[in-house]
């Protein structure tokens, strides 16, 4: 096959940055997109080119480093798929494709397709965890969780953290993936005692990192890879009301 | 070139002494409060489509009815109220939360594409304000009686029809009225998903239900300019 | 020098809780005056870290990629193993302990894993308590499934996510630290070099990976838990940017690196499509619970599997080895398909692949129970082939896994040098020669969790915090220097090659001569080869960009380099092991089967090499390995 990648191309954070396009011959069907860059990288650096720069590193789909925009999709155009997991076969010959970073204010570009994504941390860091001590733990099997809700906390805890649901929102915003996290702890039972101190400190968190609001697009969980339902922004949402109404906000403590 | 990572503050870790401040302070608790007085507005546009549909029932029924609440005024002046703060509410939330998304992706991307959205979703910051300047011009028609082809307060049956004889009032009207479609269509769906109303098992119900709401009410409101256009209602 | 173990005396069963008893204490008001550097944010690095700075200890934290979530443990599919004996099996403590050893093929250290065993329990409890949503059985109960080379049920599970959904619990515990300031986070942070001035771990430098700056860090104690080398086979399962460059620089520092030609290969990986292959993919072993391994009983035959008739196939698995059947050990298995595969019966493109069918499965339980154990497997296989396992067989084949080999260390999880301390994958572990399933997951939290924390005190507590050096210090410039002078040297080769084409003919020679079968010919020639390529690659490599700012090249051109400095050690010590054992087999070591013949006369040790010069042979160290409670014999899965 033969494509033509249009790629932005952006030395660092705060400098300008253009679409530069890339003829490239030979891609095999069975190449993953990354693959295709693989191949393009060496052309690059054989001609002494600067290299495109792309995060990437289990090639499986289940790190959530790779992520950019295909043709104004969020990880290209096969649903419930990474782009490391993006085979060509999916692609017609002789393609023009865009390739673009994933973009929003919380996620600064660093260099071409790599963003920064500590905004997403920062959201974990602000309440997403139980505050289990280590070695404080009761016998396992002393906490019974129904199949029921295990296995929709794993729906919610299947997120990979890439940030695609934020490059799709029109308003960019972390909905999808805070309340995947909020969904995976607060369905356990393991979740309830700071199931309320949780949502408020979320919610807070996402709202001081520049991410916008939601307002049911949609987006989110169409290019999401693990397929995360927006079900839970709506789970979200009667948690921050019911957790709103019943507490106050507390600071997180280390006892 | 300073990390962005370090430029990012760590979210502030905040005791609130006024809950109600910092519930609407997030992105979340501005949205929950744009979904209640939604409710609110959708529900009023409900009972006046309601009351206007009586139109078509003659003019005494209609005058009758306009009489009745005006001779309940602690009613109508409560309804009033919490209707117009419901508007101001939604109006200043969803101006706050417009800025906040618009400040959310600074640079935009040359190809995006829409998976999932609609227009309906993607213009409710348009419809919306347009819809207000419809009801500001409404208003000043029906109520205020300061513009339209001279009115009388107590015959709002001839009011209603003498305007919507003219074409351009009807006009204008009709698109208005298409336009408060366009912004429940996807105003109803937000609004039950907004406030938690929501579970897989009725998930393809509440998206199929939403629009047929929004496509009732619009249907409802354009038939009466309509009707009284073709001569239905005279 | 002297390789103490330093394993504490007495019974097995009470030598941990022993010596905790004996272990001294730091002072609870004096915790927070130490400082503790942890490299690696994996199942060993993230547990560890977050469990330190419960204990009061500053934490400074370090990892390469943009958040500790992605650490490489992010991959792991099938399960975690522990003793709970929840099925009522027969499964117990000694048991585990006893396959472990035993799967190991007598190369581990018997009270480290015993230790091991002990502690899975407790890391379940643990995990469950952090919100890991681990399977569960109708009745709420935690469910279990069976796994390679074990004839019980004590595999935990979360669908084919487990270690994703491991590393998430550690990575809360992880963050809600961070938030409390007690660890100091920094991501997209590589460590170059360990500073050691006077035996003693002093600290690490660091390249922001961002920013391109190199900086020094300085603490009373350093963790090193930053994974294996894998990738040293340039195709392997791991992650991409998994590297030796953390264990190796502290290598050349005087850290002893123990075994490193004990490579683990997995049997069930996605076979190669092509030239353009950048990594394997791996299926989970899981699969082998009611997947069946064949191949066509006649050479060459190139029919599509669904023409081939039952009669002409073998499933040479199950006919080698009645009793475990599919379920051998990953080497056994491994070693098995290479044969087939040598004998021209291999399927698929270049005869590199075996068939892994689950015909027989979905006629017995039916084609929804078969998508309910496997559903995500069976998508990311046909995802990447295109082809679909419901309806022919999978074709697999083994690929690098996993490295049992890393830095020595004592009973305490501390190396040779003084407060340098190594975790997880990333040292020699209990592993032995052959990891079985399920068991890295539960080493690397047993080491984060339950043992470091309590080892490292006992050091802490005999040292000082007033002699921590200041980064501004001698030894950290001069150490920065010296990894500047190399970013350089790499930057002003003048070549036409990039580091990738060298890490792909490194790997290439690497797998072919001390990959899943292994002869002194072979190693031999490696060994001649390496030096050149390294040569090769210091002429004539090209790296684009400059230091001072983000550039993935150069990052992984410092990582090839130091992998073409590792792959020599490697093959060094795959040379001097003259037996076969575990995933270390020397063809001219094997029984009359074709299996691997040990020699514990003379090599019941573990081999722990020390640095002298690049290109000057190292000298070799031997820890005896004495085995009190599992006498060795040979393994039989037959
Ligand atoms: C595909 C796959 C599936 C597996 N499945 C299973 C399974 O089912 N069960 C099981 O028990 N085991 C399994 N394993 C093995 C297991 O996942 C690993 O052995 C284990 O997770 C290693 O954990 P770790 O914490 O030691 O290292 P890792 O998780 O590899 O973490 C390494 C960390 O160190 C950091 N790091 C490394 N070098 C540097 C440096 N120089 N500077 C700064 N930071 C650095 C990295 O950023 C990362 O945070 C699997 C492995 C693979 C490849
Ligand atoms: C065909 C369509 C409509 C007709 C015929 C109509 C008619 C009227 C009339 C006659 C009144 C004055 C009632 C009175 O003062 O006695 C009125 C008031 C009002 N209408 Fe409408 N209306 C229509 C559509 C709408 C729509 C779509 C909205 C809102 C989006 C709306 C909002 C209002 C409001 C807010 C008032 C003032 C209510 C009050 O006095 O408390 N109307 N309308
Ligand atoms: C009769 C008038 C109105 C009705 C019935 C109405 C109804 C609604 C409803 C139900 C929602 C969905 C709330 C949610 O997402 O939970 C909504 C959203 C919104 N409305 Fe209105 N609204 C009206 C007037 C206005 C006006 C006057 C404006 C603007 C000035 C406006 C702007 C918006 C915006 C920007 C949104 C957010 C978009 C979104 O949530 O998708 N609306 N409205
Ligand atoms: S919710 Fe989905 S799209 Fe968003 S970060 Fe998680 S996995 Fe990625
Ligand atoms: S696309 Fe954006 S608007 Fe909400 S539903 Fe998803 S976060
Ligand atoms: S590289 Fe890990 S998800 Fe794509």
């Amino acid at each position: 096959m033969k494509l033509t990648l249009k790629i932005w191309r952006q030395a660092s954070t705060g400098e300008a940055g253009t679409l530069l396009s890339y003829a490239i011959d030979d891609v095999s069907p069975d190449m993953s997109f990354l693959e295709v860059l693989d191949v393009l990288n060496e052309q690059l650096i054989a001609r002494g080119e600067r290299p495109v720069a792309f995060d990437h590193d289990c090639r499986e789909g289940i790190c959530g480093s790779c992520g950019f925009m295909i043709d104004g999709v969020a990880h290209g155009p096969l649903r419930l798929t990474t782009v490391c997991q993006l085979f060509m076969r999916h692609f017609p010959d002789g393609a023009t494709l865009v390739v673009e970073p994933f973009r929003a204010r919380a996620l600064p570009v660093v260099q071409d397709l790599v963003v920064d994504r500590g905004a997403l941390d920062r959201i974990i860091e602000s309440g997403g965890f139980i505050s289990a001590r280590t070695g404080s733990a009761p016998e396992a099997n002393s906490i019974l969780v129904s199949k029921e809700a295990a296995d929709r906390a794993m729906d919610a805890a299947a997120c990979i953290g890439c940030g695609a649901c934020v490059a799709a929102c029109p308003n960019a915003s972390a909905m999808l993936f805070t309340a995947a996290k909020i969904s995976h702890l607060g369905l356990l039972p393991q979740g309830q005692p700071e199931r309320c101190q949780r949502a408020l400190r979320m919610v807070d968190g996402m709202h001081d990192l520049d991410f916008g609001s939601c307002t049911n697009h949609g987006e989110c969980e169409a290019v999401c890879p693990k397929g995360i339902s927006i079900d839970f922004i709506a789970r979200l949402n009667r948690d921050y009301l019911y957790a709103s109404a019943t507490a106050g906000r507390e600071p997180i403590r280390n006892v | 070139m300073t990390p962005a990572t370090e430029l990012k503050p760590r979210p502030a870790n905040r005791r609130s002494s006024n809950r109600l401040a910092a519930f609407y302070r997030t992105t979340v608790g501005k949205k929950l409060v744009m979904a209640a007085s939604g409710l609110v507005l959708f529900l009023f546009v409900i009972t006046h489509l309601a009351g206007n549909l009586q139109i078509f029932l003659g003019a005494e029924k209609l005058n009758e009815y306009a009489a009745l609440l005006r001779r309940m005024p602690e009613l109508l002046w409560t309804a009033r109220t919490v209707l117009l703060v419901a508007l101001a509410v939604h109006v200043i939330a969803s101006v706050q939360l417009v800025l906040v998304n618009y400040r959310a992706r600074p640079v935009h991307y040359a190809v995006k594409r829409d998976v999932e959205t609609n227009y309906a979703a993607r213009t409710m910051a348009i419809s919306g304000p347009l819809v207000l300047l419809y009801v500001i011009y409404h208003l000043a028609m029906f109520t205020f009686l300061v513009t339209g082809p001279g009115y009388n307060h107590d015959d709002v049956f001839r009011n209603v029809v003498l305007a919507f004889q003219m074409p351009a009032i009807s006009g204008v009207y009709i698109a208005a009225m298409l336009l408060l479609g366009l912004h429940l269509y996807h105003g109803v769906w937000s609004l039950l998903h907004t406030l938690g109303i929501s579970s897989p098992r009725y998930r393809r119900l509440r998206r199929g239900l939403a629009p047929a709401i929004a496509l009732a009410i619009t249907a409802g409101y354009v038939s009466i300019p309509l009707a009284i256009l073709a001569g239905i209602v005279e | 020098m002297s390789l103490d173990p330093k394993v504490p005396s007495g019974p097995i069963e009470q030598k941990w809780s022993k010596h905790r008893c004996e272990m001294k204490l730091v002072n609870p008001a004096n915790k927070r005056k130490y400082k503790v550097i942890v490299v690696g944010t994996g199942l060993a690095g993230g547990s560890a870290a977050a469990t330190l700075a419960q204990l009061g200890y500053q934490v400074s934290c370090f990892c390469f990629h943009d958040s500790p979530r992605r650490a490489h443990s992010i991959a792991a599919q099938g399960g975690i193993n522990a003793a709970k004996n929840y099925q009522g099996d027969g499964d117990s403590v000694y048991r585990l302990f006893y396959d472990t050893v035993k799967g190991g093929d007598f190369r581990s250290r018997e009270a480290s894993v015993y230790r091991l065993a002990e502690l899975s329990m407790a890391i379940i409890d643990q995990c469950v308590a952090l919100g890991v949503p681990f399977a569960r059985e109708y009745s709420g109960y935690l469910a279990n499934r069976s796994f390679g080379g074990a004839q019980v049920s004590r595999t935990f599970y979360a669908r084919g996510q487990t270690g994703q959904q491991l590393l998430l619990g550690c990575y809360s515990a992880l963050a809600r630290q961070i938030a409390l300031r007690q660890v100091t986070m920094h991501p997209r942070h590589e460590m170059l070099d360990l500073v050691v001035v006077d035996g003693r771990a002093r600290g690490i430098v660091t390249r922001n990976l961002l920013t391109g700056a190199i900086s020094s860090h300085s603490a009373d104690a350093i963790v090193l838990g930053t994974g294996g080398y894998g990738n040293v086979y340039y195709l392997s399962t791991n992650a991409k940017a998994s590297n030796v460059t953390a264990i190796w620089r502290a290598y050349r520092r005087g850290a002893l690196l123990a075994n490193p030609c004990f490579t683990q290969i997995h049997p069930t990986c996605i076979p190669a499509s092509g030239e353009h292959q950048s990594k394997l993919t791996l299926m989970s072993e899981s699969l082998r619970n009611d997947g069946r391994i064949w191949v066509p009983q006649q050479a060459g035959d190139a029919r599509p599997p669904s023409a081939i008739p039952e009669a002409e196939r073998d499933y040479f698995l199950e006919r080698k080895y009645p009793s475990f059947g599919n379920l051998v050990p990953r080497d056994v298995a491994s070693r098995n398909a290479k044969d087939v595969c040598d004998e021209g019966r291999g399927v698929g493109p270049g005869g590199r692949g075996v068939y892994l069918d689950f015909a027989a499965a979905i006629a017995r339980l039916g084609e929804d129970v078969v998508r309910q154990r496997y559903g995500n497997l069976f998508e990311m296989y046909e995802r990447i082939t295109g082809e679909n396992p419901y309806r022919q067989p999978m074709r697999v084949y083994p690929a690098i896994h996993y490295t049992m080999g890393g830095l020595w260390v004592d009973y305490n999880l501390m190396s040779n040098i003084e407060g340098l301390f190594v975790i997880g994958e990333a040292n020699f572990a209990d592993q032995g020669a052959n990891r079985l399933g399920a068991s890295a997951l539960m080493q690397g939290l047993a080491d984060g969790y339950f043992i470091l924390p309590y080892t490292i005190g006992d050091y802490l507590a005999r040292i000082s915090p007033v002699d921590r050096l200041s980064p501004e210090d001698r030894a950290f410039r001069q150490t920065e220097q010296e990894a500047a002078d190399r970013i350089a040297k790499l930057l002003s080769a003048a070549g036409l090659r990039s580091a990738d084409s060298f890490h792909r003919e490194l790997g290439d020679l690497v797998w072919n001569q001390c990959g899943m079968s292994r002869t002194a010919a072979g190693l031999q020639h490696a060994l001649a080869r390496i030096p050149e390529l390294r040569q090769e690659f210091w002429q004539s490599v090209k790296v684009p960009g400059s230091g001072a700012q983000f550039n993935q090249t150069l990052e992984h051109a410092g990582r090839v380099a130091d992998f073409l400095e590792f792959a020599e050690l490697m093959c060094r010590d795959a040379l001097d092991r003259d037996e076969s054992c575990g995933a270390h087999f020397r063809e001219e070591h094997q029984t009359p089967e074709g299996e691997a013949l040990r020699d514990d006369e003379c090599y019941s040790h573990a081999s722990a090499w020390e640095f002298t010069e690049v290109g000057r042979p190292p000298l070799l160290h031997k820890e005896p390995l004495v085995f009190d409670y599992v006498k060795p014999t040979q393994r039989s899965y037959k």
